[in-house]
């Protein structure tokens, strides 16, 4: 896979304060990353570096090759984009917009108008765009920011959390949109969503304080949870305080929970290692003559390894490091 | 330099796109001739030239330019377009220049609305074509001059209030330099070679002497590197004050 987005040892200091700390990744043709962290981990300081704004205090980043602080004009030239918040100029029109960015990314006349008029159309702008953008809603908005980052065609696609404050189906759209530029792209994509990570992206690092303590794919992120092949299960509610009893003394069952507030009956099963659990938890289950009312296994809950591996920082489990 | 003229024209549409344009423009000429008719006598005075019209273009411009140049740099601040610009493949001494030669050809335009009064000078009388020649071109090179010093300080600040006022100040202290107000100020302490430069920095003495119908090389000069100071000045300007 050929790397399109080489980052190493970045940091960033403001002050006294250290807002990166030797954050190392790589991007690669057809990899959707999602950079996860809560607000203020350096997230958007990262990208702002990547993309050439901010100069690094120590560290290098290269773009499809091109080392950004040693040629930055190439280097901005394979980047698409889309900044936190999505600016544009309020007093232009999309149109014009969209003419200003070809103009300055010298998009050949010849193909200008088309490539205009094949974004527009990708990304549903055709009925504003003769408004001022400052009169757009926020999900408007977005997407004029989103054409702009896409216009030409970019190998690298950089978006600082491009479906923050965006209505469900605006949500869809980006992710859709996202996912049909995947496959010839490197994109990177900030986000606090974390179904985002699950739908879009095919690897995921977490950052936290400025430090990266965590790196893999969703499917390894889920795993840390602690509800990773754990088995939720509904059973009678008369018959749950014998069922819990009986499920906690099953080997390799580690505790089972019960939903406090509802207390209709909802049990969690937690295994105690790596092995399923969910078989044995059916087979007891039929012993205890008991038939669930519904039994699932939890794939693990993104949000809970989020807040305990960003809580507790790098302290939290061994650290990943690509 | 590419990218130069593609900000230049956004920078110079963007003008015209909201009524601040029109704004200026009307009250650029209006002033011009409220001071020209009545505070320069032009008529009482008698004589065919332009001069109680461009004696009073360094108090006009004074704070006219500021309210000119305060959005260069500040708005792309506060909408958050700096990050959108200088991810841009464009190079920041193209963009910084862009804007200035945007707001400088918009002044211009301001400037050459002011054609009636050439009009009027040449149905009254028979004035010398090349001192008035002079005069527009010193004014243009001091609105220049003007310019530079707002769209810096438009660098360092979000707010355009703050821009307004600071380059108000700057300004009137560039007009005032050649003046005890100012000079009085450094001959207590400053050696008689500083004071000496600081009255030479005095747009009023240079606009003076174009005004007189030559076009020195040193007043040329004086403009020409004073742009070209502030311009670099407003480069590492940005680039000091990138994330704040």
């Amino acid at each position: 896979m050929e790397t399109l987005i080489e980052v190493n040892g970045l940091c960033k200091s403001f002050g006294g304060l250290r807002a990166v700390d030797n954050i190392s990744l790589t991007v690669g043709r057809g990899e959707v990353l999602g950079f996860l962290g809560p607000n203020g981990a350096g997230k958007s300081t990262t990208m702002k570096m990547i993309t050439g704004f901010l100069a690094p205090s120590a560290g290098v980043v290269k773009v499809a090759g091109v080392d950004i602080e040693a040629a930055p004009l190439a280097a901005k030239a394979h980047i698409g984009y889309l900044p936190e918040g999505a600016p544009a100029y309020g007093e232009m029109t999309p149109s014009s917009f969209l003419e200003f960015i070809a103009d300055i990314r010298q998009i050949p006349r010849a193909k200008r108008e088309a490539r205009i008029r094949e974004v527009v159309e990708h990304i549903h702008l055709e009925n504003v765009l003769h408004q001022r953008i400052e009169t757009l809603s926020k999900g408007f908005k977005r997407r004029v920011g989103l054409a702009q980052a896409i216009l030409h065609d970019p190998e690298i696609l950089i978006m600082d959390e491009p479906t923050d404050g965006l209505d469900p189906n605006q949500k869809h759209e980006v992710r859709s949109l996202i996912q049909t530029m995947a496959p010839q792209k490197a994109i990177l994509i900030s986000t606090h969503i974390l179904e985002e990570v699950d739908a879009v992206c095919t690897r995921a690092i977490i950052i936290a304080q400025g430090k990266l303590i965590f790196s893999g794919t969703p499917h390894e992120l889920a795993t840390r949870s602690r509800f990773h092949n754990a088995v939720s299960l509904r059973v009678d509610q008369n018959d749950s305080e014998r069922v819990k009893t009986s499920l906690e003394q099953l080997p390799g069952v580690s505790a089972v929970e019960a939903a406090a507030a509802s207390a209709d009956g909802q049990l969690t099963v937690f295994p105690g290692g790596e092995q399923s659990i969910v078989s044995a938890v059916q087979s007891r289950l039929r012993e205890l003559n008991c038939e669930p009312r519904e039994i699932f296994v939890q794939r693990g809950q993104l949000d809970e390894v989020f807040r305990t591996v960003t809580q507790t920082g790098s302290a939290a489990g061994e650290v990943h490091r690509t | 330099m590419n990218g130069l003229t593609t900000i230049f024209r956004r920078e110079l549409s963007a003008y015209f796109a909201t009524p601040v344009a029109y704004v200026f423009i009307v009250i650029f000429l209006v002033l011009n001739g409220v001071f020209t008719f009545y505070v320069g006598g032009f008529y009482e005075r008698a004589q065919a030239d332009l001069e109680p019209f461009f004696q009073f273009h360094p108090w006009l411009y004074m704070f006219l330019i500021p309210a000119i140049s305060m959005r260069l740099w500040s708005e792309e601040r506060k909408a958050g377009t700096l990050e959108l610009l200088l991810t841009l493949p464009v190079s920041l001494p193209a963009s910084v220049l862009g804007k200035f030669l945007a707001s400088w050809c918009f002044t211009a335009v301001a400037l050459a609305g002011t054609f009636p009064i050439w009009l009027t000078v040449n149905y009254l009388g028979e004035p010398d074509n090349t001192v008035i020649l002079a005069g527009y071109v010193g004014s243009l090179l001091m609105a220049g001059g003007f310019l530079s010093i707002g769209a810096c300080i438009s660098a360092l600040t979000k707010n355009q209030v703050i821009a307004f006022v600071i380059s108000f100040v700057i300004c009137f202290a560039f007009n005032l330099s050649g003046f005890p107000m100012v000079l009085d100020l450094f001959q207590l302490w400053a050696p008689q070679v500083v004071v000496d430069a600081i009255s030479s920095f005095s747009f009023l003495t240079h606009f003076n002497s174009i005004l007189k119908g030559v076009v020195d090389i040193r007043d040329l000069i004086f403009f020409g590197t004073l742009i070209a100071f502030w311009l670099y000045a407003n480069v590492l300007a940005i680039e000091a004050n990138k994330s704040k």
